[in-house]
C-alpha cells in the first residue's frame, strides 16, 4: 500500500490537538496549533501537486478493514470535487488560528483543541469513502462546533449553539434514516464507490432524496431551514465563523454532489425543478434578509444564503457549465466570505460594535484594512475579473440552459448583492472619519496582514485564471454528469 | 491580412497603471508626481499611434495572454474601431493631464493624489476596454473604470459629491449587475464563446428571436455609461467631480466606453444582419432619437454649466447609437466619427467651464455676462466647440452630422433626418446663448482684476479647439478608420 497521504492529512490536526493538551503556556499553544495547520496545508499542496487531472477516478485511496461483519471500512480517497474542499480546509485552518490569536483570551487550549478537532473531522469528511466513517466524522464535527460557539461565543451564545445542534441533528437523523436504507437496498455495504454503481427502484430513490435533502439543505443551509445561521454566525468567535462559511456550509452542498446526483440520478432529475426552484428562492430571499441588516456580522450571513443559493442552483441545473460553476461558487465562497469574517472580526476587536450605523470614514483611519475590505467586497458581489464572477458566469450560463424564469430570478440575486455589498462598503469605508475619531482604530498588523494576503490572492488567481481549478474539478464532474444522465435516463 | 502579434497593446495599458502607481508612490513630492501623468500620456498616445498603420491598413494588432474559461481568452485585438476610441482617449489625455495640473493647483484642491492616481488608472481602463478583443475581457475593464471613477466623482467629499457618487455607482453597477450579467449569461449559454466576430457572434446562432431581441436590450441598458434613457440620470449627476474629469472622463473616457460597447454589440455580437433581421434597428432608433430630443430639452433649461454640457453629452451620445443602428454604411460611419468629433469638441467646452470656474468661481451661466471681455481665449474655444456641436463646417462636428444625414437619407428613414434637424436646431439654442452672454452682456458688477487666463488651463483648451477644427478639415484618419469597421 502507498504512502497513507490522506490519513496523515487528516489525523494531523488531531495528533496535533493531542499535544497541546501536554503544553502549559499559552503562546506555546498558539504557535504549535500554528505549526499544525501549516504543516497540514503544506501536505495538501503536495497532495494537489500529485494529484492526476486526467481522471475521475479516486485517488490517494487506503482501505483497511474496520468492522467486517458489518462490511465498515477504514476507506479514505479523493476526487477532483473533494480534492478541492480538502484543500480550503486547509488554507482556512492556519487562519482560524491566526485569527484567534488575540481574539481568544480564555481557555485558549481549549479552543485550539477544538479547532484543530474540527479540522481534523472536517477533512475527514472530504476525504472519507466509506459510508459509516462518513457519518462518523459528519456527526463529531457536530461536537466541537458547538462547544466553538457555546464556550467563545458572543451573550447569545448558548441559545445560538443549541439551535445550530438542534437544526443539524434534526437533518442528521433522516440522513442516518436514509444510510440504512442505502445499506439494505445497496447491497449491505457501506462502500461509497460501490452504492453509487448500484441501480435503485425510482421510489426508493424518491424517498432517499427527500431525506437526504433536509439532511444537506439545513446545512447549506437552503431556506426555509436557515434560521440556525444568522445566530450561530453572529454569536460565534471569528474562527467559529470562518470555519462555519468556509467549510461547514460545503458539506450540504458537497452532500449533494457525493451522494444525491450519483446514487439517486433518477430523483435527481425528477426533482431537479424543485431544486432549482428553492435555490432561487434562497437567493432572491436571502438578498432581501442581507439588505435589511443593520449588522455587519449578520449582512455576511445573510449573504452566504443567497451565495449559497447560487452554488446549489449550479449544482441542480445538472449541466456542465453549471455544475462546474457551482463547485467553483463553493470555493470562491470558502475563501471571499471566510475573508469578510475575518474582516468583521479584526474591526470587532477594534470597536467592540458590529452596528454599520457606528461606522463611516474608515478609509481614512485604516487605509490598508479598507483597501482589502474593498477587494473581498467586490469579490462578494461578483466583479468580473474577481473570484465570484467566473463562478456566477458560469452558473447563470447553466442556468439559462436550464430553466429561462430560474436564471432570471438569479439574476436579481446578483443585484440584491450588489446593493447591499456597495451599500455596506460605502456606510463603513466612507463618508467623515468618524470611526477614527471614536475609537482608537490601528491599520492590520503584520500578522493579520499574512492572514488576508492568500485569501487575496486567491480572489484574482481564481478570478482571472480559474483553469487549473476547473482542471481538477473538470473529469469528476464530467463523470458525475454521466452518471446522472445515463442511470437517470436523460439527455 | 494576418494580424499582427504584438506585446504593444498590453504595454498601453501597463503604461497607465504604471502610472497610477508611481502617483502613489510619489504622493509627498508633488513635482516630480504631477510629471507621472503627462508623460505617461505622451508614451501611451506614443504606443497607440505606432498601431495605426497597421490599423489603417485593414490589419489588426492581437495579444491572447491566458484562457479564462472555454471560448474565452483574456485578449487584446486592436482593430479599428477599437482604435478609434483609443487614439481619441490617449490623445486628450495628454491635454487633460496638462490641464488638471493647472486646474488643481490653482483651485488647491485637496487628495491630489488620489486624483492623479484614479485619473490615471481610468485611462488604463479605457484604453484595455478599446482593444478587447471579446466581451469578458472588455467587461473587466469597463467595471474597473466605473471602480475607479467613483472616487473621483466623490472627490469633494461633501454632501453633494456623496449623493452624486451615490447615484453614479448605483446607476452604473446596478445595470452591468443585472441586465448586462444576464446578457452575459445568455451570450455564452447560446454561443459557447464570447468573442468579437465580424459579422457578428450571434448570427448563425439557433435560438428565438425573442430571447435574442431581450439579450440585446439588455445589453443596451447594460451597458449605462451609453446614457441612453432611463439609464442616463448618473451622468449628470457625476458633474459634481472637479471639471477634468467631467471633461475627459465624462465626456470622453467613460461615457465613450459606453457607447463603444453598444457599438461592438451591434456590430460584433449580434452582427448588423441579425439586428436587421430581429428588426431591432429602428427600435433602436426612435429610442435613441427619444433620448436625444428629451436630453436637448433638459439642456435648454439648466443654468448650471456644466450640467447643461452633461445633458449636452446625453443627447451627443444617441448621435453615435442612432448611426450605428440605422444600419446603412454611411450613417455608421458618421456614428463612428462622431465619438472623435464629440470628444474633441465637449471636451473644449467642460475645459472653458473648468476655465471659467477657476478664473472666477462662476458655474451659472446667468452670472458669465461679459466673461467673454476677461477671458477672451477661453470663451473664443467655446464658441469654435459651440459651432462644432451644432455641426456649422467646417468643424468636426459638420463632418459626423453630414454623415449621419446622409445615412438617414440612406437608410430611407426621413423621421431621422428630422430629429437630426431639431437636435441641431435645439443645440444651438442652447449653446449660442452662452457666448452671447459671455460676448455681449453687461456685467451687473464689474469682475474683479484677478479673473484672467491661467496659462496652464487655457493652452489644453485652445488645442483642442484647434483639433476640432483640424478633424473638420482633415478627417481622413478617423474616416478611414469608420470605413474600415464598416467594410
Amino acid at each position: 500500500m502507498a504512502f497513507p497521504l490522506l490519513s496523515l492529512i487528516v489525523f494531523m490536526p488531531a495528533a496535533g490537538a493531542a499535544v497541546l493538551m501536554f503544553l502549559r503556556s499559552d503562546d506555546a499553544v498558539r504557535w504549535t496549533a500554528l505549526g499544525v495547520t501549516v504543516l497540514d496545508l503544506a501536505l495538501c499542496i503536495a497532495m494537489l501537486a500529485g494529484f492526476d487531472t486526467t481522471t475521475h477516478e479516486m485517488q490517494f485511496t487506503e482501505t483497511r478493514p474496520w468492522v467486517p461483519a458489518l462490511g465498515i471500512t477504514y476507506a479514505l480517497g479523493i476526487d477532483g470535487i473533494s480534492a478541492l474542499f480538502v484543500f480550503l480546509t486547509a488554507l482556512l485552518g492556519w487562519i482560524c488560528v491566526l485569527a484567534s490569536w488575540v481574539a481568544i483570551d480564555r481557555k485558549v487550549k481549549e479552543f485550539m483543541v477544538s479547532l484543530l478537532a474540527m479540522q481534523a473531522l472536517m477533512l475527514g469528511v472530504f476525504c472519507a469513502l466509506d459510508l459509516f466513517l462518513f457519518y462518523v466524522f459528519w456527526e463529531a464535527m457536530l461536537i466541537p462546533m458547538y462547544v466553538i460557539i457555546g464556550v467563545w461565543g458572543g451573550d447569545g451564545r448558548v441559545y445560538a449553539a443549541f439551535k445550530f445542534f438542534l437544526y443539524t441533528l434534526a437533518g442528521s437523523l433522516l440522513f442516518l434514516i436514509g444510510v440504512i436504507v442505502l445499506y439494505f437496498h445497496g447491497g449491505e455495504t457501506f462502500d461509497i464507490r460501490a452504492l453509487t454503481a448500484q441501480d435503485l427502484p425510482f421510489r426508493v430513490q424518491s424517498w432517499l432524496f427527500f431525506a437526504f435533502l433536509i439532511a444537506f439543505a439545513v446545512k447549506v443551509p437552503m431556506v426555509p431551514v436557515h434560521t440556525w445561521l444568522p445566530d450561530a454566525h453572529v454569536q460565534a468567535p471569528t474562527a467559529g465563523s470562518i470555519i462555519l462559511a468556509g467549510v461547514l456550509l460545503k458539506m450540504g452542498a458537497y452532500g449533494f454532489l457525493r451522494f444525491s446526483l450519483p446514487m439517486l440520478p433518477e430523483a435527481s432529475l425528477y426533482y431537479s425543478t424543485l431544486m432549482l426552484s428553492l435555490s432561487a428562492l434562497a437567493i432572491v430571499y436571502g438578498g432581501l434578509l442581507a439588505l435589511a441588516q443593520d449588522d455587519l456580522k449578520k449582512l455576511v450571513a445573510y449573504s452566504s444564503i443567497s451565495h449559497m443559493g447560487f452554488v446549489t442552483l449550479g449544482i441542480f441545473t445538472l449541466n456542465l457549465r453549471g455544475l462546474e460553476g457551482g463547485i467553483l461558487q463553493m470555493f470562491n465562497h470558502g475563501v471571499t466570505t471566510g475573508a469578510l469574517f475575518l474582516f468583521v472580526g479584526l474591526i470587532y476587536e477594534r470597536t467592540h460594535t458590529r452596528s454599520i450605523a457606528d461606522y463611516g470614514g474608515l478609509m481614512k483611519a485604516a487605509p490598508v484594512y479598507t483597501a482589502f475590505l474593498a477587494l473581498f467586497t467586490l469579490s462578494s458581489m461578483a466583479l468580473p475579473g474577481t473570484n465570484s464572477f467566473v463562478g456566477e458566469l458560469l452558473v447563470l450560463s447553466g442556468a439559462f440552459a436550464a430553466n429561462l424564469a430560474v436564471g432570471a430570478a438569479a439574476v436579481l440575486g446578483a443585484l440584491l448583492g450588489a446593493a447591499y455589498l456597495l451599500g455596506m462598503y460605502r456606510k463603513v469605508a466612507l463618508g467623515p472619519a468618524s470611526i477614527g475619531v471614536r475609537f482608537k482604530i490601528r491599520d492590520v498588523n503584520a500578522r493579520e496582514l499574512v492572514a488576508i494576503l492568500p485569501l487575496a490572492v486567491f480572489v484574482l488567481w481564481v478570478g482571472l485564471y480559474p483553469k487549473p481549478f476547473l482542471n481538477i474539478i473538470g473529469p469528476s464532474v464530467r463523470h458525475l454528469l454521466t452518471q446522472v444522465h445515463s442511470n437517470g435516463g436523460g439527455q | 491580412m494576418d494580424p499582427v502579434i504584438s506585446i504593444r497593446p498590453l504595454l498601453a495599458v501597463a503604461v497607465a497603471g504604471l502610472a497610477a502607481l508611481a502617483v502613489l508612490v510619489l504622493n509627498n513630492r508633488e513635482k516630480l508626481r504631477d510629471v507621472v501623468s503627462p508623460l505617461a500620456a505622451i508614451a501611451m498616445f506614443a504606443i497607440v499611434a505606432s498601431m495605426a498603420p497597421t490599423v489603417l491598413a485593414g490589419g489588426t494588432v492581437d495579444l491572447r495572454l491566458f484562457e479564462i474559461l472555454p471560448g474565452i481568452d483574456f485578449a487584446f485585438r486592436v482593430d479599428a474601431l477599437g482604435m478609434v476610441f483609443a487614439t481619441v482617449s490617449s490623445l486628450l489625455w495628454i491635454l487633460a493631464a496638462i490641464y488638471s495640473i493647472g486646474y488643481m493647483r490653482h483651485l488647491n484642491e485637496h487628495a491630489q493624489t488620489r486624483f492623479f492616481a484614479c485619473f490615471a488608472a481610468s485611462l488604463a481602463a479605457a484604453v484595455g476596454g478599446a482593444f478587447a478583443a471579446n466581451l469578458f475581457t472588455l467587461v473587466i475593464f469597463y467595471e474597473v473604470l466605473s471602480l475607479v471613477t467613483y472616487p473621483l466623482v466623490y472627490h469633494h467629499e461633501d454632501e453633494e459629491g456623496w449623493t452624486g457618487s451615490r447615484k453614479y455607482l448605483v446607476y452604473l453597477m446596478g445595470a452591468s449587475k443585472s441586465v448586462l450579467l444576464a446578457a452575459l449569461a445568455l451570450t455564452y449559454h447560446l454561443a459557447g464563446s464570447l468573442d468579437f466576430v465580424p459579422g457578428g457572434l450571434l448570427a448563425g446562432v439557433d435560438a428565438s428571436p425573442a430571447l435574442l431581441t431581450v439579450v440585446y436590450f439588455c445589453y443596451l441598458f447594460g451597458f449605462a455609461k451609453a446614457a441612453v434613457m432611463p439609464m442616463h440620470a448618473w451622468l449628470p449627476a457625476a458633474m459634481v467631480a472637479p471639471t477634468p474629469v467631467s471633461a475627459l472622463l465624462h465626456a470622453v473616457a467613460v461615457v465613450k466606453m459606453g457607447v463603444f460597447c453598444v457599438l461592438r454589440v451591434v456590430f460584433h455580437v449580434f452582427g448588423t444582419g441579425l439586428v436587421d433581421g430581429l428588426g431591432l434597428g429602428i427600435a433602436t432608433a426612435y429610442l435613441v432619437s427619444f433620448t436625444i430630443l428629451m436630453a436637448s430639452i433638459y439642456a435648454l433649461t439648466r443654468d448650471d454649466l456644466k450640467a447643461r454640457l452633461a445633458y449636452s453629452t446625453v443627447s451627443q451620445l444617441s448621435y453615435i447609437v442612432l448611426g450605428a443602428v440605422l444600419l446603412s454604411p454611411v450613417a455608421m460611419v458618421g456614428g463612428i466619427i462622431h465619438i472623435a468629433a464629440h470628444a474633441f469638441s465637449k471636451i473644449t467646452l467642460f475645459f472653458c467651464a473648468g476655465s471659467i470656474y477657476c478664473a472666477s468661481g462662476k458655474r451659472n451661466i446667468s452670472d458669465m455676462a461679459g466673461i467673454g471681455r476677461r477671458l477672451p481665449w477661453t470663451m473664443g474655444a467655446f464658441f469654435v466647440a459651440s459651432l462644432s456641436m451644432i455641426g456649422v463646417p467646417p468643424t468636426a462636428g459638420f463632418v459626423s452630422k453630414w454623415y449621419l444625414a446622409l445615412g438617414s437619407v440612406e437608410a430611407g428613414e426621413i423621421a431621422f433626418l428630422v430629429v437630426l434637424l431639431v437636435s441641431s436646431v435645439l443645440n444651438a439654442a442652447y449653446f449660442l446663448p452662452v457666448s452671447y452672454v459671455a460676448f455681449f452682456g453687461t456685467e451687473t458688477q464689474e469682475s474683479p482684476a484677478t479673473v484672467r487666463e491661467i496659462p496652464m488651463v487655457t493652452i489644453p483648451l485652445v488645442a483642442t479647439a484647434i483639433l476640432s477644427v483640424s478633424m473638420g478639415i482633415f478627417p481622413g484618419y478617423f474616416l478611414t478608420l469608420a470605413e474600415g469597421v464598416v467594410r
